[in-house]
């Protein structure tokens, strides 16, 4: 919040040229979202128009094919035909069990971490950041092998554990700043009043804990969802999340006309983006900001 | 806290990671150093009108059980390191000698999968990290002045790009610099080249890969720097004005100082990930020109062939170069510790 004494100041053309620039990259931001949406109620040669891009606009060809203005030919091709539900709930099953796994053991790591003295703390903390800094595709190579001769590959549950781990230093980081908030003279006074640690933990922490928790659980969320590496190498073709068959869709179907159904797919991935971001904006703000704001 | 209760409270996440991170960080290197076993031939007889002959002959059972009976292969030591497909030491050295001119090196280079992949991945990381700083510097100073209301919306929309899942975020972005579609139809018209092509020229193919690059992680930096703006320090602003100093002066001796430790936070965070740069390159289907570490292992791991170990062999190489790229890092807070204790 600048004080009103510094925005008087400022020159006309100074501030028409930052409200223009501002106007400029919520066009760069916004509008691939609006264009794909809007293009995908049409059909491809509107959407991909070699004559006029202003087909896309008006859907003469959609139009034309269908009888009018807007079809749902993407979306039924990519949800029934192809069967993009399945992937939707698989999605779903990965996302959920990752958030809450991640967040159990991932608040008794942080937890202990911001409370301990101890050198290690330190050293476990800078391992997890080097951890943090691995492409996980690079791990990936080194499941494959095993998974295969153990028979663990393909299956959903594999894909969930493994993506709890490679979470874990990025949540870790997190719930830890965010435990650091909280004074210590808080659980000292519960211990003092006969609570073992983790009846402090329980009853006193994590109480004041919930929106840290609930931040670090949106980035836990979205850290599963938007996962392309780790979800592309290890699920078998049945069990495919959303992404990966976004991918797989890519393969198969453009070479049949059919991307229609890639962006009606894509569509219906970014919708649940969208809301999640309507409804926590604030709590992504403040997620972003936690670890940078420590320094 | 207890050293006994600390160790209950971390064995979950412990357990997770040595098992998940740590082990498969020995089974990549492990499998660097193996290949998989050739086929087995077995001598046969074959025998005509013409007499008898002695033919090489793959023996398809034997192959597969001594393939089941070692999955790892056969033991090669550093030789994978060092075969064409990674570190190429021959090539390179033959390429030493016969270049004529700098330019002949860096083509023959160009052609080695392996370091036209890492001079990519080095380039889009070093271009990418600081242009987002500054773009991300620039929405933040220009959205701090936006009247409160407005601020909200803003930001709303800055953080679509961001959360929007890679690989989904980058198709949007192919499809619109499609010759067919809205932004690649405009650049023809604007070009007055009806034939013009994003995705034909490796030096476009880049470009559009660290646009997409800025695009998706503007936003991080924006919020970021946004957030910092709250905390200026006014009194320190307000006797700037009262000395003189004008707005520029303002900007680089108070509001820069005073964001620099996000600024370093950012560039880390954002190192890291555009050392990773993957998604983008199978979205933009852009791997005719563009091909980046990560995207080499993806390579080798999918389809058919499945070619573990040199996918391990990449692996491992990246994490020695995330090493390297951390190294500054690892260093400064090891001082900053040693300051401390």
């Amino acid at each position: 919040m600048s004080s009103p004494s510094i925005i008087e100041n400022k020159s006309v053309a100074l501030r028409i040229f930052s409200a223009g620039f501002v106007v400029v990259w919520l066009l760069i931001a916004a509008f691939p979202f609006i264009w794909t949406l809007w293009g995908s109620f049409k059909v491809e040669l509107d959407f991909f128009s070699k004559e006029n891009w202003t087909n896309a606009i008006t859907g003469i060809r959609t139009i034309k094919e269908t009888g009018a203005a807007y079809t749902m030919n993407g979306y039924e091709g990519a949800w029934v035909q192809e069967e993009f539900w399945k992937s939707v709930v698989n999605t779903t099953i990965v996302c959920f069990f990752v958030v809450c796994t991640s967040l159990t053991i991932g608040t008794l790591g942080g937890y202990a971490l911001s409370r301990t003295n101890f050198r290690y703390g330190f050293w476990l903390l800078i391992t997890a950041l080097i951890f943090r800094a691995m492409p996980p595709i690079t791990l990936v190579s080194g499941y494959l092998l095993p998974f295969f001769e153990w028979g663990l590959w393909g299956s959903l549950s594999t894909t969930i554990v493994v993506l709890v781990a490679i979470n874990q230093p990025f949540t870790l980081w997190m719930l830890h700043s965010f435990f650091q908030k909280i004074p210590k003279e808080l659980d000292e006074s519960a211990k003092v009043d006969g609570c073992t640690q983790f009846q402090a933990f329980r009853h006193v922490i994590i109480p004041v804990m919930w929106p840290g928790v609930i931040t670090t659980g949106l980035f836990s969320f979205l850290l599963a969802y938007n996962d392309f590496a780790v979800t592309a190498m290890l699920l078998a073709k049945e069990n495919q999340t959303m992404v990966p068959k976004i991918a797989g869709f890519l393969g198969t179907t453009q070479t049949e006309g059919n991307v229609m159904f890639a962006v009606a797919a894509v569509v219906s991935a970014t919708i649940p983006l969208f809301i999640l971001v309507m409804f926590f904006q604030r709590q992504i703000v403040s997620g972003l900001t936690a670890g940078a704001v420590k320094g | 806290m207890k050293h006994r209760t600390f160790f209950w409270f971390f064995l979950p996440t412990a357990l997770a990671m040595l098992l998940f991170i740590f082990l498969p960080i020995i089974s990549v290197v492990t499998q660097s150093l193996f290949v998989s076993h050739e086929q087995v031939f077995v001598e046969v007889e074959n025998c005509d009108i013409f007499g008898c002959k002695n033919e090489m002959m793959i023996d398809a059972a034997a192959t597969e059980k001594l393939r089941a009976e070692q999955p790892l292969g056969r033991f090669v030591g550093l030789a994978n390191y060092f075969n064409r497909s990674h570190l190429a030491t021959s090539e390179i050295a033959t390429l030493w000698q016969t270049a004529e001119s700098w330019g002949t090196f860096y083509d023959g280079l160009f052609n080695l999968p392996l370091y036209r992949a890492i001079i990519f991945t080095l380039v889009f990381t070093f271009v990418t990290t600081p242009s987002v700083i500054i773009v991300g510097f620039m929405i933040a100073v220009a959205v701090n002045a936006l009247n409160q209301h407005l601020k909200g919306l803003v930001i709303f929309f800055s953080l679509l790009p961001f959360v929007v899942t890679p690989l989904v975020g980058s198709l949007i972005l192919f499809w619109m610099i499609d010759a067919r579609g809205i932004i690649g139809n405009s650049l023809q018209y604007l070009m007055g080249d009806p034939n013009l092509s994003l995705k034909a020229s490796t030096g476009l193919t880049w470009i559009t890969l660290i646009v997409y690059g800025v695009w998706h992680a503007a936003p991080f930096a924006f919020v970021i720097f946004y957030a910092g703006l709250q905390t200026l320090p006014q009194d320190t602003l307000e006797s700037a004005m009262i000395d003189g100093a004008s707005r520029w002066q303002r900007i680089r001796f108070v509001v820069i100082p005073h964001l620099m430790p996000l600024v370093t936070f950012v560039a880390l965070i954002q190192l890291m990930d555009n050392f990773r740069v993957f998604e983008p390159i199978v979205g933009f289907n852009a791997s005719a020109h563009a091909t980046s570490l990560s995207f080499l292992i993806y390579n080798d791991m999918d389809g058919e062939a499945r070619l573990l170990n040199s996918a391990a062999t990449t692996s491992v190489l990246t994490i020695i170069g995330v090493a390297i790229l951390l190294s500054p890092v690892l260093v400064r807070t090891w001082r900053d510790w040693n300051r401390k204790v």
